[in-house]
């Protein structure tokens, strides 16, 4: 998958032009949805790929799925440009398709072969594209966003315009590396955009449990940092959200926390049977809430697409994905020597 | 196209399970992320959901089976406009597409051929190399010109200002390190010199601009983190081992993280437990770092300046208590010092003592008492405790056939302890006495004068144990 096929919203694009129909939103054309539809489904049908692998013990270790949250970081990444740096959580293979690395590549280091970004030494969590400016991948709760935060800081100490996302969980917010992350992004005006995943568990702990208060998006008060409460099931309102956030970032205004309410409908990790909420509550999301159907009613609706070109779009991305799924079993296993390479550079 | 549906495993040693209930029947059209069936182990129940789209030609398994093994099929799913009863036929074909079921890699990777460091045989190659190979070190060139005599204080600070003239990239941060001048002065001057933008205050939150000096080098700048002592880096040592120290091997070398962290080490003086401890053995232990412990002030000079242009995290121990001695420096402005060279500092014949940051000037004052009870001790310093610089201390060893190590830090697990396993594998045959260890008393640093003068092993102890090796 490239780029979602919008552009930033200061480079206004042909397709913005056209007066989009009945969308009841004018900020996004008929192309961009179509865009954003077809992003989340290759998330949502890579990530049920993944699991079925995980279950015949081609992935092995840990494996946190994304399946429910795709509206966040395609909505996101819909207002990044190029150089935009993005580095999340370990919970990150919808992160690394929306940056545009190649589904093969990143099904490929599931599998632990050679073919994978990390030529199977990172595995699931720790996936890196410099081309895509997308910096992990990251395993320990919290530490990316003191390491995002320095993305940031590279940015402004370079003088570019470039910002960076710094996306989370609900349970790193409560880490304190990240409110001594934040004290510095906002004493120094850095561009970072704290993106908070707030999924309601962190693993099986709520956030009532864990968060004295739970309104995560006024944490960063305490640095003056503004912080916004964002429908993280709607790629839209996602977007629109981000459009503003990124803004103030890139014109050296500082960084800036969105709240994304969403909800992983899989468990925290393959392992994990998720006996802490109810089916009950399970289902309402995915049967009331979810991000695509959302997408594809409104296709439909406003007679955009047809059921047609929806199948269409589900048979294109069901080949992408099986020629991942593909690649990533018969990529070989990395050569033994590569056990003692990339330890260091040598100068 | 007809699909078989697989016993999933729910977590990595699951090899069989319990088919607990069905919730499609034969003729039910199936969407992708629907719920099909619960499987139960002793652990857990789950529920599986279908990947593929289709209509459920055949369930092969019955629901209240136990111990179907992973990877058994356990239903059918006919494709789109395909005839259910042909698909349920056809379910003995091998599975289709990326339901290959090709068998997991596991255990491959113990049999990994480990690479043959040392030229032996593979049969002999039993014990691991205790170390990734590294290329070894270019040769110290000679330093010709003039030298001037400089503290170490001064010397760290001219390394630093030497390397941020030279590239734009390199930038220092910390506690007190602009305005205040640097709690123990060595940064003074920098702000002066190179502004706000490249000499930075940081509040107190080691963890928090750890992370952020690492991400920095992620984004392509050579970030200097001065930690106020190296006490306060164990609030970081996340950061600096998780995401510095192992960021570039899981990245399958994609990522770079050419930091320096560094900072005083080890005992000052009077400060008690929690401001007295060495860290070298910690950081020399983690692949992925270079530990350098510099105890001139030419090695303060030569490795702070290689060390910020290394393209690796590296850990920079240097001693509060030698900040204020004074050595000679080569004044070529050209001059650096490689990394993971040990230098012989006092050449000898009789026991070979290696030493390491303040611990070099006790060894090189036992050795002018040794010379008066007639034993010719050669002092090495090691400089570089990762890379270790095996080779020089063996060829010492092969000399004067005894070895005492000292360190300040703690004998267990110590880098004496290193260094004896070192020369058990590498100079047995050459030893004509066991290595001798002289380290800090295995005790928090007490704050009392005389208790903290007792813990700390001082040059008396590296006479008795030369003594000793050499049983005189």
């Amino acid at each position: 998958m490239a780029k979602p096929a919008t552009k930033p919203k200061d480079d206004p694009s042909p397709a913005k032009a056209k007066s989009p129909p009945n969308l009841g939103d004018n900020s996004v054309s008929p192309d961009e949805l179509q865009a954003h539809y077809r992003d989340m489904l290759l998330i949502r049908r890579f990530e049920e790929r993944a699991g079925q692998l995980y279950g015949m013990g081609l992935i092995g270790g840990f494996c946190h799925l994304y399946i429910g949250q795709e509206a966040v970081v395609v909505g996101m990444q819909a207002n990044v440009r190029d150089k935009d740096a993005v580095i999340t959580s370990y919970r990150d293979h919808g992160h690394m398709l929306a940056c545009g690395m190649d589904p093969k590549g990143v099904m490929a280091e599931l599998t632990g072969r050679s073919g994978g970004y990390s030529k199977g030494k990172g595995g699931s969590m720790h996936m890196f594209s410099r081309e895509k400016s997308f910096y992990g991948g990251h395993g320990i709760v919290g530490a990316q966003v003191p390491i995002g935060t320095g993305l940031a800081f590279a940015h402004k100490y370079k003088g570019n315009q470039n910002v960076s996302l710094t996306y989370f969980g609900d349970g790193s917010a409560n880490q304190g590396q990240v409110y001594e992350a934040m004290n510095m992004a906002a004493l120094w005006k850095l561009p970072v955009v704290y993106i908070i995943e707030n999924n309601r568990y962190g693993m099986g702990t709520s956030v009532e449990r864990a968060s004295a208060t739970t309104e995560l998006y006024r944490h960063g008060e305490a640095f003056g940092i503004p912080g916004e409460r964002v429908d993280g099931m709607d790629v839209l309102a996602v977007r629109a959200a981000g459009e503003k956030a990124i803004e103030h970032a890139r014109s050296g205004q500082g960084p800036y926390i969105l709240e994304m309410q969403t909800y992983r409908y899989r468990g925290h990790s393959m392992s994990d049977p998720a006996k802490y909420r109810t089916k009950e509550e399970v289902d309402k999301f995915r049967n009331e809430r979810d991000p695509i159907e959302h997408i594809r009613k409104r296709l439909l609706d406003a007679k955009i697409v047809d059921e047609a070109a929806l199948k269409a779009v589900d048979t294109e991305i069901r080949k992408i994905v099986n020629d991942a799924a593909e690649f990533s079993q018969h990529s070989p296993e990395p050569d033994p020597s590569e056990l003692w390479t990339d330890i260091l550079v040598e100068a | 196209m007809s699909t078989q549906v697989l016993m999933p495993a729910l977590s990595p040693t699951m090899t069989e399970g319990k088919l607990a209930k069905w919730h499609v029947k034969v003729g039910d059209e199936v969407k992708s992320g629907q719920v099909i069936c619960e499987i139960e182990t002793d652990k857990a129940t789950m529920e599986v959901e279908a990947v593929d789209e289709g209509t459920v030609a055949k369930i092969l398994v019955e629901e209240g089976t136990e111990g179907v093994a992973v990877n058994t099929p356990i239903c059918v799913l006919a494709g789109e406009g395909e005839d259910a009863s042909t698909a349920a036929a056809s379910a003995a074909a091998p599975p289709s597409g990326g339901h290959d079921a090709t068998p997991p890699p596991g255990g491959n990777a113990a049999k990994a051929d480990v690479p043959n460091t040392e030229g032996k045989p593979k049969a002999e190659m039993a014990p691991q190399p205790v170390a990734a190979p590294a290329a070894a070190p270019a040769p110290e060139p000679e330093w010709k010109g003039g030298t001037q005599h400089i503290t170490v204080r001064e010397a760290l600070r001219e390394a630093m200002a030497a390397e941020m003239r030279a590239d734009e990239s390199v930038f220092l941060m910390g506690e007190e390190v602009a305005q205040y001048q640097g709690a123990y002065k060595i940064s003074q001057g920098l702000l002066e010199e190179f502004g706000a933008k490249r000499v930075i205050d940081t509040p107190i939150t080691e963890h928090g601009f750890a992370g952020l000096g690492v991400g920095a080098a992620f984004g392509g700048l050579k970030p200097i983190v001065e930690f106020m002592t190296f006490n306060f880096a164990m609030q970081a040592i996340d950061q600096i081992i998780n995401s510095a120290a192992k960021t570039h091997y899981m990245s399958g070398g994609q990522m770079t993280c050419p930091i320096v962290f560094r900072g005083p080490n080890g005992a000052a003086s009077r400060v008690a437990a929690q401001h007295s401890q060495c860290y070298a053995s910690w950081y020399a232990h983690v692949p992925g770092l270079r530990v350098l412990a510099p105890w001139s002030a030419a090695d303060a000079k030569g490795l702070l300046r290689a060390a910020i242009r290394d393209p690796n995290p590296v850990i920079f121990l240097e001693n509060e208590i030698l900040y204020g001695q004074s050595f000679d420096v080569p004044e070529d402005p050209d001059f650096v010092l490689p990394i993971g060279k040990a230098k012989i500092e006092r050449a000898g014949k009789d026991v070979t003592i290696v030493a390491f940051s303040i611990m070099v000037g006790k060894a090189l004052q036992a050795a002018e008492e040794l010379a008066k009870i007639g034993i010719d001790a050669e002092v090495i310093n090691l400089r570089s405790l990762r890379p270790f610089d095996t080779e020089t201390i063996v060829e010492s060893v092969k000399k004067t056939n005894r070895l005492v190590s000292c360190e300040e830090g703690w004998p267990f697990a110590g880098i004496g302890s290193e260094l004896s396993a070192l020369m058990m594998e590498h100079a047995f045959d050459w030893l004509d006495a066991p290595v001798k260890r002289v380290a800090g008393l295995d005790v928090p640093l007490p704050y009392a004068a005389n208790l903290e003068k007792m813990a700390l092993p001082q040059s008396s102890h590296i006479v008795e144990a030369a003594r000793a090796v050499c049983n005189r």
